[in-house]
């Protein structure tokens, strides 16, 4: 049989293949490059970024749970400008669609944050993040908060052209309510599932872990919940959808797509291990040989209930 | 740096519930540096999930030793390994001591199992310079011994050796300081490296510091190791990147 076609559409942008690197789990590109041919993988989406840099919380912000792990880094990021300067120059050299991920604390600065970042061809879509659970302002309140979703959808879409992606938090009684809203404002995509909030207490100390006391629950864990939104979202909202949550191999992948993904992104699992996408992306075109899958994109929903 | 499966060749109980995990890796063993770290993935299942970071204690020819204390899931599966089981290994990461430099007696200060990278370290400076190894606990089976010379020895409850901490144990020494030029390389809780970061303060000495943090990657991607920097307020320093060794000075601990 030949090659399987692997490729897949967001909006007017084409992926090579679906499986794209998370934002937060590849930080700006470089380091990741070390271990995987970044111009082989889907897409990449950049660490969140704000205006201005934003220090982040203060330690501790990692606790490994059971099949999982909490994180309360708070969006800790060098800023717009330092991102154009520094890191664009690097990520420019090579071939492979970078988004922009933003988070920001205020409507108007996720507006003026993709304002700017348009004008970098480099970029080549937005994802934003409505619904980071680790900062006190913005962050979630945006996310559980539908005018507000629709909102900052809006006015991000009138200030690019390109691809806006939002990341739709788990933490809301019907995530379909958010993609509606996304779809009717003009997003072209959603990325489900951002991280659920969690704690862990320290039983002696009887003091949390996290500093931040809440964090952000990631890793296989999550993965049968992340598949129910999606599903969820793919059943009554017509608009394509990044599958995240818990991904650890092509198994996880393929799973994904069947409940109704487009693409998907990698997370922990480049903690973990950091060869893991090229490892994945072998795994699903072996899987599409085997069984006779001409296009991956006949996947998405391909449920059968 | 490597990503790599590495054959374990022996796993060695020592006192006080302490183990040496030796391992086969000629291409990690040829470049490594004391104070550099492994991250350590235990177990192919997704329980535990994290890697756990080692820094080296030692190398003979291709060989590497870890040195560890069973604390949770992670460490009671790697001190289950036995000789030819393959563990997943990523390093060498981190910014290891800087053994070079000109001074003439290199003084080691380590609390608990803080001793780890030491071996290490003192086969790295040989005989090139005169090693003072001042080693704590809180109790006598916290004092870890296995590697050093020239050892002296303090417990908080006085179960062994000197009564007290360990740079209160080093500040009756400070005689050895006198004269001639010293580099203190120092590894152990934070309590202990923020007490002896006053004293070398006050005492103008050179000190280099291995520091602890829980991370996930290992390799700065994830920005969960913060540590908090003397010189820059607004930005954190990554103890998996940046260090874990640092100049004592640079850090806030």
């Amino acid at each position: 049989m030949k090659k399987p076609d692997l490729s897949v559409q967001i909006g007017s942008l084409k992926f090579r293949n679906p499986v794209l690197l998370a934002s937060g789990t590849v930080g700006y590109g470089n380091e990741m490059s070390e271990f995987i041919d970044l111009n082989s993988i889907g897409g990449i989406v950049t660490k969140s970024l704000s205006l201005k840099p934003r220090k982040g919380n203060q330690p501790q912000r990692i606790v490994e749970t059971p099949s999982g792990m909490l994180n309360a880094i708070g969006l800790q990021n060098i800023g717009v400008e330092e991102f154009i300067k520094e890191k664009i120059p690097f990520l420019k050299k090579f071939d492979v669609p970078l988004i922009c991920n933003i988070a920001a604390s205020t409507y108007e600065e996720y507006v003026e944050c993709t304002g700017i970042l348009t004008k970098e061809d480099t970029i080549k879509a937005f994802e934003i993040n409505v619904s980071c659970p680790n900062v006190r302002e913005g962050g979630l309140q945006f996310g559980n908060d539908v005018k507000a979703v629709g909102k900052i959808t809006a006015g991000v879409k009138s200030v690019t052209d390109k691809p806006v992606i939002i990341k739709l938090s788990p933490n809301v009684s019907y995530i379909s309510e958010f993609a509606k809203v996304v779809k009717d404002e003009g997003g072209d995509a959603v990325s489900a599932i951002n991280t659920l909030v969690g704690t862990s207490f320290n039983i002696f100390t009887k003091k949390p872990k996290l500093f931040n006391v809440n964090g952000g629950l990631s890793g296989p864990a999550i993965k049968p919940i992340a598949l129910a939104k999606v599903l969820e979202i793919k059943r009554s909202v017509d608009i394509p959808v990044i599958g995240i949550g818990g991904i650890m191999d092509w198994k996880d992948v393929i799973e994904f797509m069947i409940a109704g993904s487009t693409a998907i992104q990698l997370g922990t699992v480049n903690f973990i291990d950091p060869a893991a996408a090229g490892k994945i992306i072998k795994g699903i075109e072996d899987y599409c040989i085997k069984y006779g899958v001409e296009k991956i994109s006949e996947l998405t929903g391909s449920y059968i209930v | 740096m490597f990503l790599t499966n590495a054959p374990v060749e022996e796993i060695i109980k020592l006192d006080n519930d302490i183990f040496l995990l030796k391992i086969f890796s000629p291409g990690i063993a040829s470049i490594i540096k004391p104070g550099e770290f492994l991250n350590i993935r235990v177990s192919q299942i997704p329980f535990p999930l994290l890697r756990r970071p080692f820094s080296v204690c030692d190398v003979e020819g291709d060989y590497i030793f870890l040195m560890f204390n069973i604390l949770g899931e992670g460490t009671k599966a790697l001190a289950g390994k036995h000789k030819g089981d393959s563990i997943d290994i990523l390093g060498p990461l981190g910014r290891g001591f800087n053994t070079d430099g000109n001074y003439d007696i290199a003084v080691i200060v380590a609390g608990g199992l803080g001793v780890a990278p030491f071996p290490y370290l003192k086969r790295i400076i040989n005989n090139k310079k005169n090693i003072h190894s001042f080693i704590g606990g809180r109790t006598f089976s916290d004092v870890i011994t296995y590697g050093m010379k020239n050892i002296k020895v303090s417990t908080d409850d006085g179960s062994l050796g000197f009564k007290g901490n360990v740079v209160e144990l080093l500040a009756q020494n400070v005689d050895i300081f006198n004269s001639k030029k010293v580099k203190i390389f120092a590894c152990g809780p934070n309590a202990m490296l923020s007490t002896l970061k006053e004293f070398c303060l006050q005492h103008n000495l050179e000190c280099e510091a291995s520091t602890e943090c829980v991370m996930a990657c290992g390799f700065g991607i994830c920005q969960g190791c913060p540590i908090e920097s003397s010189n820059n307020q607004d930005k954190y320093l990554l103890v998996c990147k940046d260090g874990p060794v640092f100049n004592i000075r640079d850090i806030i601990i």
